[in-house]
């Protein structure tokens, strides 16, 4: 079922679902980039679509809204335990575009799939509902199409930005009835709408099928052993990194109240392979890029079926230096050649 | 040849050590202008003086080879470049009004700097149009980072940028970035306690490297723009020293009434017998203390809350035994 609104109109779709849901979309931090003034995008709740940056790529991907960056688990004191409340009291809608759409799928993968559920990661998981952002063009560092993850159709509203309004392809009951009922109170038609997917994309990736662990032995990773500074923002702003660590904090000098909770972990940055005896596994960052790299391209599909990254792209954008993956995923071909010619 | 050197140095040419010949000083405030004016300086420079031009430590041209006679075209030649960027003027064609206060010098700033905290530039300008034309010799410069890049204390005022760091726990994944390259590259004013970076405000400078080396922002700039003010820094053959730093944290519209406060200050004690008029700022503090001058450059400044002023406040320097203070 399509519609077309005007901003008084979408804005007052997105009124009524808030009742019960909160809405998180991507939005401009003004002065909150890295550099002095300049913006950071990144998802945080919003009211209404001026909020709301549909246009530009956030930095940050949608991924905090269901695996929040520091999240506490439980608090502790001598012998009892309360869990921690639920982050958000509602249910949520979640503005993305298709790449973190099926970003949702390998979370999912990991969380719910992959053993035992995962008892936080599901509360917050439960009672979401997703806005699909069309995209009538990729942008520079995109891939999507090459990972296959250009279309999706398990949204709940699929949304069309035009300089005219908005375009709405609703899948769900419960915006369908407020659309409906706004429909008899005013001038609202029903029309089709097809959301826009990119079909092309300049950045090209192209994963050799033979891709095997052998690839480890070239030395392509090397460079990167001193052009990575193991800082992690690759990681942080990709919708498909899940690690988390634990920390166990006490708030009292007696040592006896206190909080656990799980934080994101890189497995760039240091500490990650570390364990008991003062081991450290991946001490050089071109180790820690092969890692990821097999990680996101061979390891996960050996298990699933499918890769693991979604071509966003984030990780080439937010590199500080200019450490480009999708770059590394093409070099993946020639890296097997040298592997297989050395036997 | 009758040639009023006293008035020619007030509209910014120099008596050059070649008889018959001046060079003609062409500011550049806040250091940048559009690339269009090159030409005119190339202009000027092969038709009236001897086809050179010396890039000047205070981010001008001086353009020398310049026979006297020809100082009311030049002039006349400049009117481009002074109204381009942005100059005080008091009569159009007649050149620059006045050479004391120095062009007010700045960094490359946050335009194009990964470090700079403000656009320094933009400030100078702003400074320009407070302070000038004016003859009194007073110099300020802005630098966009404690990296001071813009030597800004060895001015009588030195506005250094800053950034006031914000930090959200719910965003600190517990890297400890920033604690590292706080104490590496600046004053360590960072620790980790439980898990997360602990801020000494007394040590912080507000350089912003904690923002800078931060993956996920969990540390990041507050909007208001707040810098650093030094003072009396001085080069010269009386007692050199590097300026001081007097207010940290302070805003944009305080320093623009301070530093504009300090004519008063200069014409009520400069020295009447001061050679060519002149004396440098700092050389008039020497005699009046340090108070007294404080006294006139915070006339009517209301310090905004966040700032912090140290007192007292004292210079070391070089000193080279002069019998005049």
């Amino acid at each position: 079922m399509g519609y077309k609104l005007n901003e008084r109109e979408f804005n007052q779709l997105l009124g009524e679902l808030s009742e019960k849901y909160l809405i998180y979309a991507p939005k401009v931090f003004v002065g909150k980039g890295r550099f002095s003034d300049t913006d950071c995008i990144r998802y945080d709740k919003v009211k209404n679509v001026e909020d709301m940056e549909l246009s530009l790529k956030s930095q940050y991907s949608f991924k905090e809204v269901l695996n929040p960056v520091s999240e506490t688990l439980f608090y502790f004191t001598e012998d009892s335990v309360k869990e921690a409340d639920m982050p958000r009291n509602k249910g949520a809608i979640i503005f993305l575009r298709s790449c973190d759409l099926h970003a949702v799928e390998r979370m999912d993968e990991m969380y719910l799939n992959n053993g035992p559920k995962d008892y936080y990661y599901k509360r917050l998981r439960d009672n979401i509902h997703f806005v699909l952002i069309g995209c009538s063009k990729a942008f520079d560092s995109c891939f999507c199409v090459d990972m296959g993850t250009n279309k999706s159709d398990n949204y709940d509203i699929g949304l069309n930005v035009r300089e005219d309004g908005y375009e709405l392809d609703v899948k769900w009951d419960e915006a369908k009835d407020i659309l409906g009922k706004m429909a008899k109170e005013n001038s609202l038609k029903e029309e089709d709408v097809t959301v826009d997917f990119v079909k092309e994309t300049t950045t090209r990736v192209s994963i050799p099928k033979n891709l095997s662990y052998d690839v480890s032995k070239s030395k392509i990773w090397e460079e990167y052993a001193g052009r990575c500074i193991n800082c992690g923002r690759c990681n942080f702003v990709c919708p498909t990194c899940t690690c988390f660590t634990m920390q166990d904090v006490y708030y009292d000098a007696n040592g006896k109240v206190g909080e656990r909770r799980r934080v994101w972990a890189s497995c760039m940055v240091d500490g990650y392979t570390d364990v008991a005896g003062g081991g450290s596994y991946r001490k050089n960052n071109g180790e820690r890029m092969r890692f990821k790299t097999l990680h996101k391209a061979l390891d996960y599909r050996n298990r699933t079926g499918y890769n693991m990254c979604v071509g966003c792209g984030r990780c080439d954008d937010i590199c500080p230096e200019y450490i480009s993956f999708s770059n590394i995923l093409n070099k993946l071909d020639t890296a097997m050649k040298e592997v297989s010619a050395n036997g | 040849m009758d040639v009023n050197t006293k008035k020619l140095k007030k509209n910014a040419f120099r008596v050059t050590k070649e008889r018959g010949l001046a060079a003609s000083r062409v500011r550049v405030p806040g250091g940048r202008m559009d690339a269009k004016y090159l030409k005119d300086i190339q202009d000027i420079a092969n038709e009236f003086g001897n086809g050179t031009v010396h890039l000047t430590i205070r981010q001008g041209f001086e353009i020398p080879g310049i026979p006297y006679e020809k100082m009311p075209e030049v002039n006349k030649r400049l009117q481009p470049i002074i109204e381009g960027l942005g100059i005080n003027q008091e009569d159009p064609d007649t050149g620059y009004s006045s050479s004391g206060t120095r062009n007010i010098m700045a960094c490359v700033g946050n335009t194009i700097c990964p470090y700079a905290c403000y656009d320094t530039t933009e400030f100078a300008r702003k400074m320009e149009k407070t302070i000038f034309p004016n003859d009194l010799h007073v110099k300020v410069a802005f630098t966009g980072c404690h990296n001071d890049c813009c030597k800004v204390r060895m001015h009588d005022f030195g506005i250094i940028g800053m950034s006031m760091p914000e930090f959200d726990p719910n965003r600190c994944i517990s890297c400890g970035a920033c604690v590292k390259r706080c104490s590496r590259k600046s004053v360590g004013a960072l620790e980790m306690v439980n898990y997360r970076p602990v801020r000494n405000e007394e040590k912080c400078l507000g350089c912003g490297e904690c923002v800078l080396a931060c993956p996920n922002m969990a540390w990041t700039r507050s909007t208001k723009k707040l810098y650093k003010l030094t003072l009396l820094g001085r080069t010269g053959k009386k007692n050199p020293r590097l300026g001081v730093d007097w207010i940290k944290w302070v805003d944009e519209e305080s320093i623009l009434k301070i530093v504009a406060n300090v004519y008063a200050f200069a014409k009520e004690y400069i020295d009447p017998t001061a050679p060519g008029g002149k004396e440098h700022i700092g050389y008039i503090v020497d005699r009046t203390g340090v108070p007294e001058f404080l006294k006139y450059i915070l006339k009517d400044v209301e310090l905004n809350p966040e700032a912090e002023v140290t007192s007292p406040l004292y210079w070391s320097g070089i000193k080279y035994g002069s019998t005049e203070p």
